[in-house]
């Protein structure tokens, strides 16, 4: 299968790969995927206090090239947006943009989980009430 | 050096130029029907048969009567256990073969069972042997047939045919081998591993595609096999439909330089896979998979845990490899016979097949280890498994979601 001049890219030059610290109240975590099924997303978001804006974002994904690109394509998107922005990406936007065919798609709905998953933690690390994940799949 | 590097010799291999060579004539020149015998176009195309039959029995030190040409291994394998199971219904409707043989082994079985048939799927070590005992143990009185693989397709594993041979004999069991892998690869002998019917094919020895054998034994004991394909009564009524003589004359000219270069390429190939497996195995985290004392000589395959498989082939799109995931033929679903050696998934979908042939050169290697070295090492510093890994998290601790 060919993949896409975007994911070729991103697989090439990931975005944002990296650890942020789990620990710290400013930043959620989103572990999704299982290694027998051939993918496994962790997403991170560090998160301005006084702003809500994401100000950083970083990944690390054990997967296929779709995968990976769409994982690094989310932690592009992330910065700079708020929160309730954040939570508006859905993953047909990453098929798009990355041009991913049919048998990929599950690449792209881990990564919008792997947004939301990391969202729900940070906002139960700040005391509030995780939101509810509708799955896409 | 060419790129992308050619290391699926177990998928096909490229043809032999001077196998090419004989084959041309038999497009433009001699394109007779073998079958006609009222004029010399028949004749000559009977005569390049003929005298590829031979070269192809000898291989696998038969007689050429005892050569049913097909169009491939899986034809041969279809015909070998649908044409048993059919011509020896009286004698009974068991059959015994192991659960990591090719699909065209599996697949044929699984269609008998639907006709009536009772099939005994034997399980692996973790090696990918199978023992002797298992098979003993396995045969009843209405057993019909074992069908053993010479060397596995996806670990070149090489089971103790021989011996296996020897049992079936004993016990008055036909004996019937895939040997796609190994006939030219290694010395195969029908008589010395006691073999009644042997499948396998030009494409996968530098011969062309669409051409493979069946053997058929004639003598102690006079083997038979029902045709699944009926027309003409050509291959001794056994497989109708005109010859494909050119992809004939190849298979036999296939046949006859496997038998002059076999050693030496096995011996060139076995150190050159050795050398590739070695600089792999300095990798943290790569194992191998399947029997290292027996296998075939130009086979490895490894798994590197914490990448996956089809990410790492994406990695290394400088060589042509096969993926243990199947996730490249759009199922999820890690290779069978890796599970069946009792792999993780995990470990299943991390890992690849080399298949080095007779136009590997030691150029190729060398760029091979250096590619899958750096792609395994930069898919590592990107897999959050391998952290977790690293700090000494056990992943079956964890609960994942399923997706």
């Amino acid at each position: 299968m060919a993949y896409s001049e975007k994911v070729v890219d991103h697989y090439t030059n990931p975005r944002n790969i990296g650890t942020l610290d789990k620990g710290s109240d400013k930043v959620g975590t989103g572990l999704v995927g299982a290694p027998e099924c051939g993918d496994v997303m962790r997403l991170q978001i560090q998160v301005d206090d006084a702003t809500g804006v994401i100000e950083d974002a970083k990944f690390k994904t054990f997967g296929c090239g779709s995968a990976i690109a769409s994982s690094s394509l989310a932690t592009e998107w992330l910065k700079g947006k708020t929160i309730d922005q954040a939570l508006e990406i859905d993953n047909m936007d990453i098929v798009e943009e990355l041009a991913l065919p049919p048998v990929k798609i599950h690449c792209s709905v881990l990564a919008e989980d792997a947004i939301k998953s990391a969202i729900n933690d940070y906002r139960t690390k700040r005391g509030l009430e995780a939101i509810e994940v509708k799955s896409s799949h | 050096m060419k790129l992308p590097v050619y290391l699926d010799n177990n998928a096909t291999t490229a043809v032999d130029p001077r196998v090419f060579e004989v084959m041309t004539p038999y497009f433009l020149d001699v394109y007779g029907n073998a079958a006609s015998r009222s004029h010399p176009f028949g004749w000559a195309a009977e005569e390049a048969v003929d005298y590829a039959r031979g070269q192809i029995a000898k291989l696998i030190n038969a007689n050429s009567k005892e050569i049913i040409i097909t169009s491939g291994a899986t034809e041969s394998n279809n015909l070998a256990l649908k044409g048993v199971y059919e011509m020896y219904a009286a004698k009974g409707n068991h059959f015994i073969t192991v659960s990591t043989e090719h699909k065209a082994v599996l697949d044929a079985c699984k269609h008998l069972e639907k006709l009536g048939a009772e099939v005994t799927y034997l399980p692996v070590a973790e090696d990918g042997l199978i023992k002797l005992s298992q098979i003993e143990e396995a045969i009843r009185p209405n057993t019909v047939l074992v069908s053993i693989m010479y060397g596995n397709n996806e670990l070149g594993v090489i089971q103790p045919i021989r011996e296996i041979g020897e049992l079936c004999k004993s016990k008055g069991v036909l004996f019937h081998s895939d040997a796609t892998q190994a006939v030219g690869k290694i010395p195969v002998d029908v008589i010395a591993d006691n073999i009644d019917l042997m499948s396998f094919t030009a494409h996968k020895m530098y011969g062309p595609k669409g051409v493979g054998a069946l053997y058929v034994r004639r003598k102690n004991p006079r083997v038979k096999v029902t045709a699944q394909m009926d027309g003409g009564g050509h291959e001794r009524g056994m497989r109708s439909g005109t010859l494909n003589v050119p992809g004939i004359v190849g298979f036999g000219k296939a046949c006859e330089i496997a038998m002059k270069e076999m050693q030496s390429d096995a011996e060139r190939l076995s150190k050159l896979r050795d050398k590739l497996e070695n600089a792999l195995l300095q990798l943290e985290e790569a194992y191998v998979n399947g029997s290292i004392e027996n296998r075939l000589p130009h086979t490895t395959n490894i798994s590197f845990k914490y990448v996956e498989g089809e990410g790492l082939m994406m990695g290394i799109k400088d060589i042509a490899v096969s993926s243990g995931s199947a996730c490249t033929s759009a199922s999820l679903e890690p290779s069978y016979v890796l599970k069946n050696l009792g792999l993780d998934d995990e470990l299943a979908h991390s890992s690849i097949r080399f298949g080095l042939g007779r136009f590997t050169t030691e150029e190729e290697i060398d760029f091979t280890i250096d590619c899958v070295t750096t792609a395994v090492n930069k898919l590592r510093d990107m897999s959050p498994l391998w952290e977790m890994f690293k700090e000494g998290i056990d992943l079956k601790s964890i609960e994942w979601s399923d997706h």
